[in-house]
């Protein structure tokens, strides 16, 4: 039976389709390229029943990823919560609202588990011994995790002003790291010339084709979870503006293999922060193409990308599927963040707050309606990113362990005791 | 001394093979039009209708063009135009 239904490598730009490989761009435009599959092979090898009966995991819908045959990287990915968010959507002034968690991805508490799955699966299947990426941080977690388990040699180039823990959640997996003094995009720019040199793969340079598939996964958990259907709106955070175009991507496919009976008609949202909003900018400003930011500023440091490489394709997906883009500031992050965590019990990193404070704009602005339903992606883990909200969470009251003590205190805390 | 254009590994065979090429011009435009002049097949690959093609971008001394003066931005002798594909990210 076959298990690989990917057919060659197509370009967005010019539609010419490459045979399966370590490369990621069009050698006649350099357009990206993104995995082409024969869809009607696929279609009667796929059902709910089926898919029901596998783990929860990524790999159930593996008929629609790049893999060929039993992924050998990241078996266990996936399968993350979707949340009623009855809470949230009452602090927010709306009726149905889901949040796709996935801060509580495995290994890393991170949707770029997802990617990195598929693409050390791939790197494998090429032959590759060593493994990289550029990473403003959680991609960085997750290859350093899983190419040691996978045995792979691994180096990491991340900017050097990441938040402590994001290096140190690479490090501690073995994998060389490497900070350099300069932003995302030009930590980028050398992954890419390294990579072209090397011929080490880098997740998201040569195997971004594939990696970017991974992103599919979200997508079909969401539609599967709501009892195989679309949501009418989805709120994604943009930092490549790959992770959009994935969901929407995956609702498409779950169409077109017939397990939704159902035209995709979500409208996509997407969310940046004002210190770093060129995808939000392009939306709003109506231009076609975005402007890169040089010099990105925000606390929200896994979404500061400046030149964002589906910048374009994500500003588009936004206008046609009707939907919009908003950026917030980092005080309206540090508020979605506290109001996330505080009315569902989760806790998001600042790309998690951004999206949040992004929604409730787009509430305000009226561009969502408040009684439709709702889907927003949480795609990391706020552990990782304490700095952030550190300052704007009470510090815990220190008292003697005495019962005097805490009633001295009870009175300021609001504890009232049941029995009198 | 000229200007150096480094030229990726996939436009390689457009341009006989050669990692670099040296060029004249006092633009990035000029030096792109010589680099085109020597090396015809590479028109295609770089532009689309006289526009940079998106998924191309042109470093001068490491600084991307956008942050300069785009296509205008002045070169002189010395000054190193690489020439990277746009596609990676996330």
């Amino acid at each position: 039976m076959p298990t690989d239904f990917a057919t060659g490598l197509r370009c967005r730009v010019c539609g010419k389709l490459y045979p399966k490989g370590p490369t990621n761009f069009c050698t006649d435009d350099f357009g990206p390229l993104e995995v082409d599959y024969d869809y009607d092979a696929i279609r009667p090898h796929l059902s709910r029943d089926k898919i029901a009966k596998r783990p929860k995991t990524m790999w159930r819908y593996r008929e629609l990823l790049p893999v060929d045959g039993e992924p050998s990287v990241g078996p266990q990915v996936g399968g993350t919560p979707l949340i009623r968010a009855d809470r949230l959507a009452d602090a927010l002034g709306v009726e149905r609202l889901w949040i796709k968690n996935d801060a509580v991805n495995f290994p890393t508490l991170s949707f770029k588990d997802r990617v990195v799955s598929v693409a050390l699966s791939k790197a494998r299947e090429f032959g590759m011994r060593t493994v990289g990426c550029a990473s403003t941080g959680n991609l960085a977690n997750s290859v350093a995790a899983q190419a040691a388990q996978a045995g792979l040699e691994t180096f990491i180039l991340v900017p050097a002003d990441l938040e402590r823990a994001k290096i140190f959640g690479t490090a501690v997996y073995g994998a060389k790291v490497i900070g350099c003094s300069g932003t995302y995009d030009e930590v980028n720019r050398l992954c890419t010339q390294i990579a072209l040199k090397y011929g080490w793969g880098f997740v998201n340079v040569n195997l971004r084709p594939f990696y970017a598939e991974g992103s599919k996964t979200m997508g079909y958990e969401i539609a599967e979870d709501l009892g195989w259907r679309f949501p009418q709106h989805v709120v994604c955070p943009m930092a490549g503006g790959a992770l959009i175009g994935k969901i929407h991507k995956a609702f498409t496919e779950l169409t077109r293999v017939g397990l939704v009976d159902q035209p995709v008609t979500t409208k996509m949202w997407g969310a940046q922060a004002a210190g770093c909003n060129p995808i939000a900018d392009c939306v709003k400003s109506g231009r076609e193409r975005h402007k890169p930011v040089r010099k990105p500023n925000t606390i929200c440091k896994s979404l500061a990308i400046g030149d964002p490489a589906d910048g374009y394709f994500a500003a588009k997906l936004m206008r046609d599927t009707g939907g919009w883009a908003e950026d917030v500031t980092d005080e309206e992050i540090v508020e979605g963040m506290l109001l996330l965590a505080r009315t569902e019990g989760v806790f998001a990193e600042t790309a998690g707050g951004t999206t949040v404070a992004v929604l409730r704009k787009l509430l305000e602005q009226g561009r969502i309606p408040r009684d439709e339903e709702i889907v927003i992606c949480v795609t990391g883990n706020g552990l990782k990113t304490q700095d952030a909200v550190f300052e704007a969470v009470e510090q815990p009251a220190v008292i003697k362990p005495t019962l005097a003590e805490f009633e001295a205190l009870s009175g300021t805390i609001g504890a009232e005791p049941v029995l009198a | 001394m000229a200007i150096k254009v480094q030229v990726p590994t996939p436009m390689r065979e457009a341009a006989g093979g050669n990692a670099e090429v040296a060029v004249a011009g006092a633009t990035v435009k000029d030096a792109l039009a010589d680099l085109v002049r020597q090396y015809p097949a590479l028109q295609s690959k770089l532009f689309d209708g006289g526009k940079v093609r998106p998924y191309v971008n042109i470093f001068v001394n490491d600084e991307d063009i956008r942050y300069l003066d785009e296509l205008d931005t002045a070169v002189q002798d010395g000054v190193t135009v690489a020439l990277i594909p746009a596609v990676a990210g996330g």
